[in-house]
């Protein structure tokens, strides 16, 4: 319609998260679990410290506990299944025009205020889905789906902060 | 029949490459709904948006009636497939952190990665951010690993914890999940936003 080409529209919500929950049941008969983020990136962590620190990896008891166990850290399923997701959001973000480089933020704040709250924000996610055992994908979608307490649980206690704490942080995004 | 690799189907090997497909298929349809979109998954707490809801409960209650009948029609045997264990105190604890980690910065780990695929430089600081994270967790990990592996319930699922059968509390979820679509429609239409066009970005 307009000289500038405008980037496709986003799917049916609805569509999208039937999408999602064919993918998720596919996993479960595949492999017998379901989905997961942040297990990846814990991956990449211990094999960098085995790597870099390897008498520190076979003496700290948490790279003892998850790393030292199995004989490569990064030849997990996670690892296998987010370097498809990072193939998988390219190939649509290219098929619907999206791919661009941005800090995409409130117009009411800088880009650097905006990175450094992503940088906190992700921290806190980092640490919170070790300790919660999975984040919004491993524990909260995949239990849920299963029917665990624990994935209801998580489920309930991310969004209820969230919606508790977005009074604070509404300059950052409205 | 499933799943596929714990009945030996197919080898360990296959199994990783069946992981990078079905993550192609994860990453692909989080990126269309816009899960790559900081503010749209932001807008879910301020009602001006809430793809996320809808999304999000479609996929659960999809994934447990998409389990529900693999069993029924002896397609997958829900007796081997992963539960994932609840330990309350740290389920508690780590989602808290986790909310507040997710109106700071606007992602969470699965969508950041996705987000990163297409260009934002907000959610590839994200990203950083989950490395220092976990890193902080490992090393501090003595501090608390008693909390982490505090109240151990096991893995108790919903059905029996209420005391029915897994069909009826999965209806009772579908119920609910109705319910909290017909709110966000209402929401999306009350907190509309001049600045934020909810289909395109």
């Amino acid at each position: 319609m307009t000289k500038e080409k405008a980037p496709k529209k986003y799917m049916n919500p609805y569509l999208g998260g039937v999408l999602l929950g064919l993918v998720l049941v596919f996993a479960f008969w595949v492999s017998g679990r379901g989905l997961g983020a942040s297990g990846a990136s814990k991956s990449l962590i211990i094999a960098g410290v085995e790597t870099i620190a390897p008498s520190h990896a076979s003496s700290a008891s948490f790279y003892k506990e998850y790393g030292s166990s199995k004989e490569n850290p990064l030849k997990s399923w996670l690892v296998f299944q987010m370097m498809g997701v990072v193939v998988g959001g390219f190939l649509s973000g290219a098929f619907a025009g999206r791919l661009k480089f941005k800090v995409e933020k409130s117009p009411k704040i800088t880009n650097k205020t905006r990175l450094i709250f992503a940088v906190i924000g992700g921290v806190l996610f980092g640490f919170g889905a070790q300790l919660g055992r999975g984040c919004t994908s491993g524990s909260a979608l995949t239990g849920m789906s299963v029917l665990s307490v624990g994935g209801f649980v998580t489920m309930a206690a991310i969004f209820g902060t969230a919606f508790a704490l977005a009074y604070f942080a509404r300059k950052l995004w409205i | 029949m499933g799943p596929l690799v714990v009945n030996e189907i197919i080898s360990a090997e296959t199994n990783l490459l069946f992981a990078f497909i079905i993550g192609i298929a994860f990453g692909f349809v989080l990126e269309s709904n816009g899960f790559s979109s900081s503010r749209r998954l932001a807008g879910m707490f301020y009602g001006y948006d809430t793809t996320v809801l809808k999304v999000f409960f479609t996929a659960a209650i999809t994934g447990m009636l998409g389990l529900l009948f693999l069993s029924l029609f002896g397609w997958l045997d829900l007796g081997l497939i992963y539960i994932n264990p609840t330990f309350l105190w740290s389920a508690i604890g780590g989602g808290v952190i986790m909310g507040a980690g997710f109106i700071l910065g606007g992602y969470c780990p699965g969508t950041s990665f996705c987000a990163a695929a297409i260009g934002k430089l907000d959610a590839l600081a994200f990203i950083g951010g989950i490395f220092i994270g976990i890193f902080i967790f490992a090393e501090g990990y003595p501090l608390w690993e008693g909390f982490y592996k505090a109240k151990d319930l096991g893995s108790p699922v919903l059905n029996d914890l209420i005391g029915t059968s897994r069909g009826v509390m999965t209806l009772m979820i579908i119920v609910v999940a109705l319910v909290m679509f017909w709110v966000g429609e209402w929401s999306e239409k009350k907190f509309a936003r001049d600045d934020y066009k909810i289909n395109q970005h």
